[in-house]
């Protein structure tokens, strides 16, 4: 199949204006260090000018001139309404304030369970990675969870974690209410450099929604060591604009320290 | 309460509140008395090996690098650490082998600028352990619970997970809703060091910007070390009382250090110095490397005003309040 892209853009642009499309005008996002910070800051520059964003150190409201390198950085609350702490934040999370929550992952499994702590042993790790960070708080508590995963493999969408950190929806159906988590709450969507997906109502596992461009669904199961639902009916992902670009790129991180990767 | 399941991870720096309020009714003065010392009186006087300890900010923002530094200088060993979103801070310690156990919320990485080669490396060896895993807001919720005094702090998050396998925390069912909650243990660490913006003689703090999780920590920790950007006067203190966000009954020493976040951020003050973090991140890619690093700026100087000369002094000091100010562009010198 042979594609021709309406205007040219990388990988982690295309993610970046998924996931800002997703965020809703007049809601809350709970967002962390690179592509969230991204995807929020577009969100408000075109659709959501009144996005409300909130990060875990405390910044809340800000309005973001540039992109912030670190989720404590004094620019998290750049003309904010607020430069609180992390208590405040995390309480207003649990107390079910947040809408949207992004997370990223090393290894995410068809339940959308995360593991962000370690590949191999927990004690003697092959690889140790930073671990849970905000981002089980942000799973157990925020209303609905995007979830980021710029590179889709067999490697990457596994049929189990090393560790689970973040809970998606745990072993299946009524899992996370049965674990104690917060009713309604739970992963959404998964964007990554291949497609969108959601999760099966009744199933709870990760399902097709839309392809990006030019993606075809053999590459989709080929990335993937888990059975992904692919459905009858499914679409293509929206491209960004002409406009979207602009912005991602002159704007927003006009260095390309995230995007220019 | 019937305890139907708990993590495996060590318990570290619970007390019982009876006996921390008895550590209170001994050890935290409440008298109004003058606290200034050194970072080397304050080290040497607080804190022992074996220590939990604790430092304030979060990742690369309002660190007290000063203590960090003066740890190592004193050789400090087999420490504990708080890894409440702990990054440069944790990374020079447990490079440097002061710091041998972790319990991790978040650490061994940089945020965006990528892992931390000498800690994971610890860690990978073997020679680094973490003992208790938890999240962002169950490690501020341990200092929570100890700054209230009580045994626990009931919370939604962590359960269901290997988060929580490995964590110290319980779950039992709610008496309330029926549900399950999971229980929170208290955190007391024996020393905790924050950097704030200013504050008097005494110990009395004010702290511009986001104060992260530094209003509790500095209530719980049983020692507590103030590194400061500026002594004023009480006076100013007691002019605008309400920007007093740490009083002075929660501190055990006071420390006047100009810059002492860096190459960490300031709120309003100094940018965070990429080109310093660049060059650790490089160098302690190898054990010799950061040897080298530290022989440079930590061994190899006096205290933290000749550090702060040797890594370009009042003139790089300027270009990161210019870049703090964004009237320069942010340099990324660790991207390959």
């Amino acid at each position: 199949m042979s594609y021709i892209p309406a205007i040219e853009c990388n990988v982690r642009e295309f993610i970046a204006f998924t996931g800002a499309g997703m965020l809703e005008n007049g809601k809350s996002v709970f967002v962390g260090t690179g592509l969230p910070m991204i995807a929020g800051i577009l969100a408000q520059k075109t659709h959501a000018p009144n996005l409300l964003i909130i990060f875990e150190a405390g910044g809340v409201g800000p309005i973001l001139p540039e992109l912030p390198i670190s989720v404590g950085q004094s620019l998290t609350c750049h003309r904010g309404v607020a430069a609180s702490s992390m208590h405040d934040v995390m309480a207003s999370c649990q107390a079910g304030f947040i809408d949207y929550g992004f997370l990223g992952g090393a290894q995410i499994d068809m339940y959308g369970n995360i593991n962000t702590t370690c590949i191999g042993d927990h004690n003697l790790p092959k690889v140790r990675l930073p671990g849970s960070g905000g981002a089980n708080d942000i799973a157990s508590f925020a209303n609905k969870t995007i979830i980021i995963a710029a590179s889709q493999s067999k490697r990457t969408f596994v049929n189990k974690l090393d560790f689970l950190t973040s809970p998606g929806y745990l072993d299946g159906p009524g899992a996370r209410e049965k674990a104690g988590l917060p009713l309604s709450t739970g992963p959404y969507r998964v964007i990554t450099q291949l497609a969108t997906y959601g999760f099966d109502e009744n199933t709870k596992q990760m399902k097709l929604i839309s392809l990006h461009p030019g993606v075809s669904l053999e590459e989709v199961q080929d990335n993937c060591s888990f059975d992904m639902l692919i459905p009858e009916k499914y679409t293509i992902s929206p491209e960004p604009s002409e406009k979207d670009l602009h912005i991602l790129r002159k704007e927003i991180d006009p260095t390309g320290i995230m995007i220019g990767k | 309460m019937e305890v139907l399941y708990e993590g495996l991870g060590q318990l570290i720096g619970w007390h019982d509140p009876d006996e921390n309020r008895e550590y209170v009714l001994h050890n935290k003065s409440r008298e109004l008395k003058d606290k200034t010392m050194t970072a080397n009186q304050a080290v040497g006087k607080f804190i022992k090996d074996g220590d939990f300890i604790a430092s304030g900010g979060f990742g690369h923002v309002r660190v007290s690098m000063n203590i960090i530094y003066e740890i190592l200088r004193q050789q400090k060993r087999n420490l504990i650490m708080a890894g409440k979103t702990a990054v440069h801070d944790l990374d020079i310690l447990v490079g440097n082998g002061c710091v041998d156990r972790v319990e991790v919320a978040y650490s061994f990485g940089h945020e965006i600028r990528g892992l931390s080669p000498a800690s994971r490396r610890m860690v990978e060896s073997g020679k680094c352990r973490v003992v208790a895993e938890t999240s962002n807001a169950g490690y501020q919720w341990r200092f929570l619970a100890g700054m209230l005094g009580i045994p626990f702090l009931p919370s939604r998050n962590l359960m269901g997970t290997d988060t929580a396998k490995y964590s110290s925390c319980k779950v039992v069912k709610d008496p309330f809703s029926g549900k399950l909650i999971n229980l929170i243990p208290a955190a007391y660490p024996d020393v905790a060091f924050i950097h704030v913006h200013r504050c008097d003689i005494y110990g009395n703090c004010q702290i511009d910007g986001i104060l992260v999780e530094d209003f509790e920590l500095a209530r719980c920790a049983r020692k507590l070390i103030i590194t400061t950007e500026q002594i004023i006067s009480s006076d100013v203190i007691r002019t605008e009382p309400w920007k007093t966000v740490i009083p002075f009954y929660f501190v055990d020493g006071v420390v006047e250090q100009r810059y002492g976040s860096h190459p960490c951020e300031m709120h309003g003050e100094y940018f965070f110095d990429e080109e310093h973090i660049a060059e650790w991140l490089d160098l302690s890619k190898t054990d010799d490397g950061v040897k080298k690093y530290s022989g440079k700026y930590i061994y190899g100087v006096e205290d933290f005003g000749e550090y702060i000369e040797l890594c370009g002094g009042e003139k790089k000091m300027f270009f990161l309040k210019e870049r703090q100010a964004m009237r320069v562009s942010l340099i990324t010198p660790w991207r390959k």
